[in-house]
Order: C-alpha cells, then structure tokens, then sequence
C-alpha cells in the first residue's frame, strides 16, 4: 500500500471513530450548529437594521459572511479534539500502532469537515428561513460550497497545529479561537470594508475571510452591485482565484507541519 | 550485536528533560520467550524506557533494538510485532469494547472481516463479552485495564511490553490479569513488564531488573535478589526481653551465623539459616530445654520489598516491622 492510500484507508478508520463519538454525544453537534443560527438571528435582526449595503439586502450580504465564519469556529474543533486525544493517551496508542503517521490527522480533519457539512445545511435552512436566496444556477451554487468546504477543510490543519501545540484540552478551547475573533470580524464578512478606517482596509481586504466571502457573495448572487462596497484592487476584482489560491497556500503550509508536530507531539 | 535469542536488547539509553536524566545510560537484554521485570520506584525512568522500547520517544543516546529491528531506524516494521499496553487505559471511552479492538485490529491492517473476528475472541477470553457492546465510559477501572491489555493482544504479538499493567486494580481483577499474562508468555511471547507490586514481578518475571534515578541498579531472578538481601533467616518473636540473650545463644549455636536484633525493642531475635526446618526443629528444642516460651517463631524468606527498599535506600527493618 502507497503511502498516501495508506494515510486515507487509516484515516477514515479513524474519522469513523470520531463520528461515533457525535453520534454518543449529539449535544456536541446540537452546540455546534446553535452558534452559528444564534449569529444569523442576531445580525440579522439586531445589526441589520443600521448597517446598508447598497443593491442587495443585508442579510443576503451577511449569509456567505456568517458561513464563512462558521466553517472557520468549526475548523477550530479540530484542536480540542486532538488535545484531547493527547491527554487521553489514545495518541499513544496509536503511535504504538503500524498505522500511517498521518491518519490521525487525516481522519480529524475529515470528521470535523463532515461536523461542518452537517452544520452549514442547517444553518443554510436557518438563513432560507430570514430571507436568504441563491440567484444563480446550480453549478455556481455548488462551486460556491465546495469552496466554502475546502476552506473549513484548510483552516482545519491550521486548527491541527494548535491542538497538537497546546498542553492541555482548556487551553485548546480558547487557543483554538481566540484568534479567529479578529481574524473573522477584521473582513468584510459583517460589514463593507470600506467603513474601516483607511490603515485597516488593505489587510481586511487581503484577509483570506474576506475573499472566500466575496466569492461566495459572486458565486450565488449576493454581492453588491455598488463597486465602493466590494473593497479594491486585486482582492475585489479575483476574490474567487485568490480564495483559492489562499486555501492551498493554507493547505502546503500546515498539512506538513501539522505531521511534523504529530511525530513530536507525544515523545515530549 | 543482535545476539540470537535476545528479543529486547537495549543499550545505553539515556534521556534527559533539562536537568533530570529520565534514563543515564540503562542497559537490559530479555532472552527470547521470558519476562522481564522492570521494577524501581516512581520516577525511576520505568516509562521513560518503555516509551524508547515501544518506538514513542527517541533517546538522546544508546540504541534499542526488537527482534534485531532497530527502533530508531525501522519503528515501523517494530510496530508490527510489539503489543503495548500503557500506563493509562488508553481505550476510546465513547466506542464500545468491540469498537475499540475492531478499530485497532483494522489499524494493524488485518482486514476487516480478521479485526472483528479477533475482536469478539478477545471480548470473550477477558471476560468483557457481557459489556462488548457498551460505551467504554460504563466501564469500571478494571475492565478498562482488560480492555487496553486486550488491545495489546489483537495480533498475538510476538513482543509484548505492558507498562503497570495492574495499577490500581482490585485483587481479583489482578489475579486475572496475571493468569492472561502467562497464558501469552506459554505461549512464546517474550514480555517486558513495569511494575512497582514486587509480588508481581516475583509471580510473573523471570528476570529483574531494579532500576532507580535511570540506571540499573540490580539484576537477576527473583530469588537471586532475596538472596542478595540476606536469602532465609530464622526469627524468634519472645514474650520479653529478658530471654534475649539466652535465645540470641542457642540461634547462634544452631544457625549458619549470629544471631541479631533487628530491633531495638530486643523481642526479636533472628540469624541466617540454610537448612530452615532442621535448624527449626533444634531451636525449638534448644528453647523449650531453656523453658523460654516464643510469641512466635518462623523462618523468614526476604520478600523482594526487602531488595526493593534496601536497594533504593530505605530501611529493610521498617518494612519488617509493618509486616509483622
């Protein structure tokens, strides 16, 4: 068996076992997917009101802003779920095994991108239910979810090197995330970039967020028809090549160095 | 220097975390098809060795080998005939028994229809097969350890290294577990093992070796180490004091050295034999002659705590005080 099919048969044997543990305790998912419908309702109503975007209703200029933030936090369970492992010595265990080096974070990252499917249908109904339409064909709204997976999948690996960084399961909690606040909020997810003050507007503009927002918000119809609100330069006019240039950019970086941590990480 | 018939050769093993060295340069050898016992106190290096053995840690020096199979150069070809049982349970409290041994069994590539096979032989001879489909969360303390033992077991590896494998286990799932053990080692397995109950090293190793601060400080079997710490003495519990010299006579008359008060209190009264029960018989003889009436009288065997304390620096005396 090749390496790589070796990597994929373990991984999924593994990825199986995590799902069994959202199947033992569907309070995991149940919390997963309340956060982000709590962010539609409350963008949707509290902050939409004040916020304009001409040419196209807020809160169809927020969904692909909200989905992106969402497969993002959710990207972010892959840290608890590998500290978790290592504190439990299940890590140990699977060392101790002829198992491919990779398959463990193979099958977590796949697992938590399947959390992330499970997710973003609900929280697609949640934003059908507010208001939120798809004005293009099938195939530009199916590329723009794939994209939107990729990108959970991506931020996945770079959520990896944290769990596999961090010592214990409570700092992994909020190592995890913290740095995803500004990351999602400093993007033009919530609001048009060109409200931010002039200094903060490029690096809005080139933040990874932003661009496979503005893809989506291409791919299905809801961005704004106002140029002014789609920020400048080549972020504005190629948001759908630099997402995915950022998504493999993201994916070169931290799969290997999320294996050369998972060597490390259990014979400190 | 693969020696034939040495399955687990280590040599030199040194680890350091800063200033503590974990492992200053450990040597052991355990011949093909036997037990080996690792014993020391906490934080002698027992796990850190296991963890270089079992391809988990990487040394700062020395080399280790499996089977002739170094575990620095081929881990994986090593991982393929070891079966490592750790100090914790290390099952998947949220799958069942048989998921956990499937799951295992499938990441030992033994193909799926062999995985669950061997899972369900296993569920049945560790006596799990009533909880086989249970989360593992329902699980007490002992059934876990079974569990994670059987884990270890889904190849029948030819190596087996279980590190404190009945820590905090109750008496009987202990006995249990010694049973499982040696039907393994019958059956050609060569077993390291860690320990601290000297009583199951004594039970199940056929080699010691006593370590403390990372080195190896005593080696041989169980009863060349008692012999070590003084083999078999004939001791006289009296009612008082007053005979003590008396007694403390006729055992240094009848026995293989002088006799001795191993403590202060002088109600104690105890000198080397070989022949243990003629040298009883003639004391017993030789009191009763001297109308001296013993609480008690007995030939005391060294326990391997004896080797064990008097090796790593405590007193041998209070141990024998709080056995008594």
């Amino acid at each position: 068996m090749s390496a790589v099919a070796m990597a994929l048969t373990d991984g999924w044997i593994v990825a199986k076992r995590n799902l069994i543990k959202i199947k033992r305790i569907p309070d995991l998912l149940i919390f997963s997917t309340i956060q982000p419908i709590m962010f539609v309702l409350l963008f949707a109503f509290v902050f939409g009101g004040s916020i304009q975007i001409p040419g196209v209703t807020y809160r169809e200029y927020l969904m692909p802003g909200i989905f992106v933030q969402t497969v993002a936090f959710g990207a972010g369970i892959t840290a608890i779920g590998l500290a978790d492992d290592l504190q439990k010595g299940i890590v140990d265990r699977f060392r101790s095994l002829p198992m491919s080096r990779a398959a463990v974070l193979v099958g977590r990252t796949t697992s938590d991108l399947l959390n992330n499917v499970f997710v973003v249908i609900v929280m697609s109904l949640t934003g059908l239910l507010v208001g939120w339409r798809i004005h293009t064909g099938f195939g530009e709204a199916a590329a723009g979810f794939l994209l939107l997976f990729a990108f959970g999948y991506a931020m996945s690996w770079i959520s990896a090197v944290i769990g596999l960084s961090v010592k214990s399961v409570e700092v992994a909690q909020s190592a995890g995330f913290i740095w995803m606040f500004p990351l999602t909020f400093l993007s033009n997810a919530f609001v048009a970039t060109n409200t931010l003050p002039s200094w903060l507007q490029p690096i809005a503009d080139w933040n990874p967020i932003s661009s496979v927002a503005l893809a989506l918000r291409d791919l299905w119809g809801n961005a704004s028809t106002d140029p002014a609100f789609r920020g400048s330069g080549f972020p504005a006019d190629h948001p759908i090549p630099l997402a995915v240039g950022w998504i493999l950019l993201i994916l070169i970086i931290f799969i290997p160095w999320s294996i050369a941590k998972y060597r490390q990480a259990a014979s400190r | 220097m693969t020696g034939a018939g040495t399955a687990i050769i280590a040599e030199g093993l040194v680890k350091r975390y800063g200033d503590v060295h974990a492992l200053d340069g450990l040597d052991l050898r355990v011949p093909e098809g036997t037990v080996l016992g690792l014993l020391g106190p906490n934080g002698a290096g027992k796990t850190t060795c296991v963890r270089v053995i079992t391809t988990l840690l990487r040394p700062d020096a020395g080399r280790c080998s499996v089977n002739g199979l170094d575990v620095l150069r081929h881990p994986d070809q090593v991982r393929k005939i070891i079966g490592v049982s750790g100090q914790y349970a290390a099952v998947d409290e949220y799958l069942t028994g048989y998921e956990n041994l499937e799951m295992i069994g499938r990441l030992y590539h033994l193909g799926k229809r062999t995985a669950r096979r061997r899972a369900g032989e296993l569920l049945e001879r560790f006596n799990l097969s009533d909880a086989a489909d249970r989360p593992v969360k329902t699980y007490s303390g002992g059934m876990r350890r079974r569990l994670d033992l059987a884990g270890a077991l889904v190849v029948s590896p030819p190596i087996i290294v279980l590190d404190e494998p009945t820590t905090g286990l109750d008496p009987r799932s202990r006995l249990g577990m010694w049973d499982v053990i040696s039907e393994r080692v019958r059956a050609g397995a060569t077993l390291l093992l860690t320990t601290q109950y000297l009583e199951e090293a004594d039970q199940l190793a056929d080699d010691i070796v006593v370590i403390d601060k990372g080195r190896s400080i005593a080696h041989g079997t169980p009863d060349e180490l008692k012999r070590e710490v003084g083999g078999e003495r004939l001791r006289v519990t009296l009612g008082s004091r007053t005979d003590a010299q008396a007694a403390a006579e006729i055992l240094s008359r009848v026995c293989d050295g002088p006799a001795t008060f191993p403590d202060e209190s002088e109600h104690l009264v105890e000198a080397p034999v070989t022949r243990g029960a003629s040298a009883l018989v003639e004391v017993v003889r030789g009191l009763d002659a001297a109308a001296i009436e013993p609480v008690d009288i007995g030939i005391h065997r060294a326990s391997l705590d004896d080797v064990f304390l008097q090796l790593t620096g405590a007193s041998v005396d209070a141990v024998a005080e709080e056995v008594s």
